[in-house]
């Protein structure tokens, strides 16, 4: 049973169409990556999907049933837009966000302060939310999101105003979640965080599915069939290479469609050069995003 | 604990807990222990002592020899001004006063004092004209008749039931006070409660907190918890008042007694003020999350709600009016309108009394206000409280809330 079944949801406002008939799945044990840039539709099809708004047309089903209020208690939710009580305590704010997800105030307590070491914030545990920094604030606001050990986890442009290390924190966090079974939802426009932690993407543009599936086919789909090399002596012409691009201190070999890489390295080591890098050149997600999305705009 | 009773709690005991509210609700009885200390310290240092007090006169008209006590006061005679100047200086009187000889035909009595005043004492005044006009009456009629012409009237009137029995409610001004006093306090709290309404959801709002609540409750248990929240806080308010206002009074008429003394509480007032307190309560704070939800600051939101309140506190601009005609059939529609009702039917019960079919008509159209509020403003949180920064137009907001 995928952890979320979204089926054709169309979204509206005042005649602009913000998503338009986007569907997709998401799994247990996933990360899965929903990108898009800045005004794509992410965070409305977010809002869809926890039921604070409600689609024109179309279907969501969470945990294989509609939205209820005990469903919602299986959710954690991290929005964009987020804050805390600025005058409650760091412990506090979490119990009582806590209980309104169905937590006890003792689980909760011995929950957070589980939370809270592992993630550093224990002496700020008594602290009203006012003297946190913001990074402290949004790992908070993360354990807030997780306390209630939910079964879908949804996450707004989680790394938004965050420090590396905080960053790195949070991505071993959501990499824990996935191996423990749980369905994560990460909502971002910076690619390079979905590459490194998603196993699926869908990536939408002005509301509607540009690309949907696997990262690694994805990218391979987009390959270039080209090779990077570094390397130390004189190259000469390579059979199966079609065309020699030189960039600063590597050059690009563009293969013909019968050649594979294999077969470049083999025949490059047989000149006699040195090689000290050789790499199948994939374009990153950010790449594929402007030629899928230019393709698009055409 | 299901959710609504979780925000219930959650805004109780933040209520509570602000200083706004402590103030308000400690102010009643601690500024009338104030004032009743104050009138003991200020009674006991300038009281006057207990002995005699001595007003020399001189009898330039002749005839005035008796009553020269008048209780504490003793008139003592001195042949001339110069004579009764002279104990003036030696402080062996405090005053003196002088009847001249054509004081029959012209009233006029020349006091001498050394003492600046700015009215003549009230007991000084008494003792005095009870003196002339015991001395005048002297020998003419008996002294019974005397005391009567001194004291004409106690009049002691009741209020009697269409069937001639005697009334529960005997009105009357001092019927007024606490009835007064009870709208003045739920017009005050009525407006702290808006702003509490408005600066919770505003802070939620504008703290970006609000997606997380609504990521773990609806829209309806996140309004119902928070306005029956600061409900029971109004709930408290008036309780501590309730209890307070028959102990104060009570304490008030028994250490001061006159004027304080003859206070009555109206028969019911307690049973209908509380219910009219948590009604207004109940359909302010209502009102206050629908302007919170379409409002874009907490600023532009309380400008908005100050708009309603006005109806809260309006009954006070009519006061004079409400007291000269209390049965105009323009007050029974604002006591059915339910923005005036709970200040309004509160003025009202300490006048004529309210009839009871306008109470059940204004209590049942405030309930329905409650209920169909409740579901308005879940629909327009809904509908707005994630739309930061902007407000939307009246026209928008009818469209969307047909469009459900």
């Amino acid at each position: 049973m995928p952890a979320v079944e979204v089926s054709h949801i169309v979204k509206s406002y005042t005649d602009k169409v913000v998503v338009n008939d986007l569907s997709f799945s998401v799994n247990q044990g996933e990360i899965f990556g929903l990108i898009g840039p800045n005004g794509a539709g992410k965070t409305t099809t977010i809002r869809m999907m926890m039921d604070i708004i409600k689609p024109d047309s179309g279907e969501v089903t969470i945990l294989g049933e509609k939205l209820s209020e005990a469903s919602k208690n299986k959710l954690g939710y991290l929005p964009e837009e987020r804050g805390l009580y600025r005058k409650l305590t760091t412990i506090d704010s979490i119990i009582y966000l806590a209980a309104l997800k169905g937590v006890d105030r003792h689980s909760a307590e011995e929950k957070a302060d589980e939370l809270l070491t592992q993630t550093g914030m224990l002496p700020h545990k008594r602290k009203k939310i006012e003297e946190l920094s913001r990074g402290m604030k949004q790992i908070i606001q993360f354990i807030v999101t997780i306390i209630h050990n939910p079964e879908l986890v949804i996450l707004d442009e989680p790394f938004s105003g965050l420090d590396p290390v905080n960053t790195e924190l949070l991505k071993g966090m959501f990499a824990d979640l996935r191996n423990r079974g749980k369905a994560v939802v990460l909502s971002t426009h910076q690619m390079n965080e979905v590459e490194e932690l998603c196993d699926r993407i869908l990536m939408i543009d002005h509301g509607r599915s540009v690309l949907y599936g696997r990262l690694a086919e994805i990218k391979s789909r987009y390959r270039s069939n080209s090779v990077l090399l570094e390397f130390e002596g004189k190259l000469e012409e390579v059979p199966g290479v079609r065309e020699k691009r030189t960039h600063q201190g590597y050059v690009e070999l563009v293969l013909d469609g019968n050649t594979t890489p294999g077969q470049v390295l083999e025949r490059l080591v047989s000149t006699g050069i040195v090689i000290n890098r050789f790499e199948v050149a994939t374009p990153s997600l950010n790449e594929i995003f402007l030629k899928v999305a230019g393709r698009n705009h055409e | 604990m299901n959710k609504t009773s979780l925000i219930f709690k959650h805004e109780f005991w933040r209520t509570i807990k602000r200083v706004g509210f402590i103030i308000l609700t400690l102010s009643l009885p601690v500024l009338a222990l104030l004032g009743i200390g104050v009138f003991h310290i200020v009674s006991g240092i300038t009281k006057p002592p207990a002995e005699v007090t001595r007003i020399g006169y001189v009898d330039e008209a002749g005839g005035f020899e008796q009553f020269t006590t008048q209780g504490n006061i003793t008139l003592v005679r001195f042949d001339t001004p110069e004579a009764a100047t002279q104990a003036l200086i030696q402080k062996d009187i405090k005053e003196y006063f002088v009847i001249p000889p054509d004081f029959i035909s012209t009233g006029v009595i020349k006091r001498y004092t050394m003492q600046k005043e700015l009215v003549l004492p009230e007991a000084t005044k008494t003792a005095i004209t009870n003196f002339l006009s015991s001395n005048l009456l002297a020998e003419k009629v008996p002294p019974s008749v005397i005391g009567r012409i001194e004291a004409p009237l106690n009049l002691v009137t009741t209020t009697l039931t269409a069937s001639g029995a005697v009334a529960a409610e005997q009105g009357g001004l001092t019927n007024l006070i606490i009835p007064g006093i009870f709208s003045l306090l739920l017009a005050f709290s009525l407006i702290f409660s808006s702003t509490y309404v408005l600066q919770g959801l505003g802070e939620e709002r504008e703290s970006r907190l609000m997606e997380i609540l609504l990521s773990s409750v609806s829209t309806r248990q996140l309004i119902s918890g928070k306005v029956l929240g600061i409900g029971a806080a109004g709930l408290v308010q008036v309780v501590v008042w309730v209890i307070s206002i028959p102990l104060l009074l009570s304490l008030a008429s028994s250490s001061i007694g006159g004027f304080l003394s003859t206070i009555q509480i109206p028969p019911h007032f307690l049973v209908l003020g509380v219910a009219y307190f948590i009604l207004g309560y109940l359909i302010f704070a209502v009102l206050s999350a629908g302007v919170a939800a379409i409002s874009a600051t907490v600023q532009e939101g309380q400008g908005i709600a100050s708009i309603f309140t006005l109806f809260a506190v309006a009954p006070f601009w009519f006061y004079s009016l409400i007291f000269a005609f209390p049965d105009s059939p323009v007050w029974v529609v604002f006591s059915i309108f339910p923005f005036s009702a709970p200040v309004l039917v509160m003025l009202r019960l300490g006048m004529l009394g309210v009839p009871a079919w306008q109470l059940i008509a204004s209590m049942v159209v405030m309930v329905l206000s409650i209920v169909g509020g409740l579901l308005l403003v879940a629909k327009l949180l809904r509908t707005y409280l994630l739309m930061y920064g902007k407000r939307p137009g009246l026209r928008l907001i009818v469209r969307n809330l047909r469009s459900g």
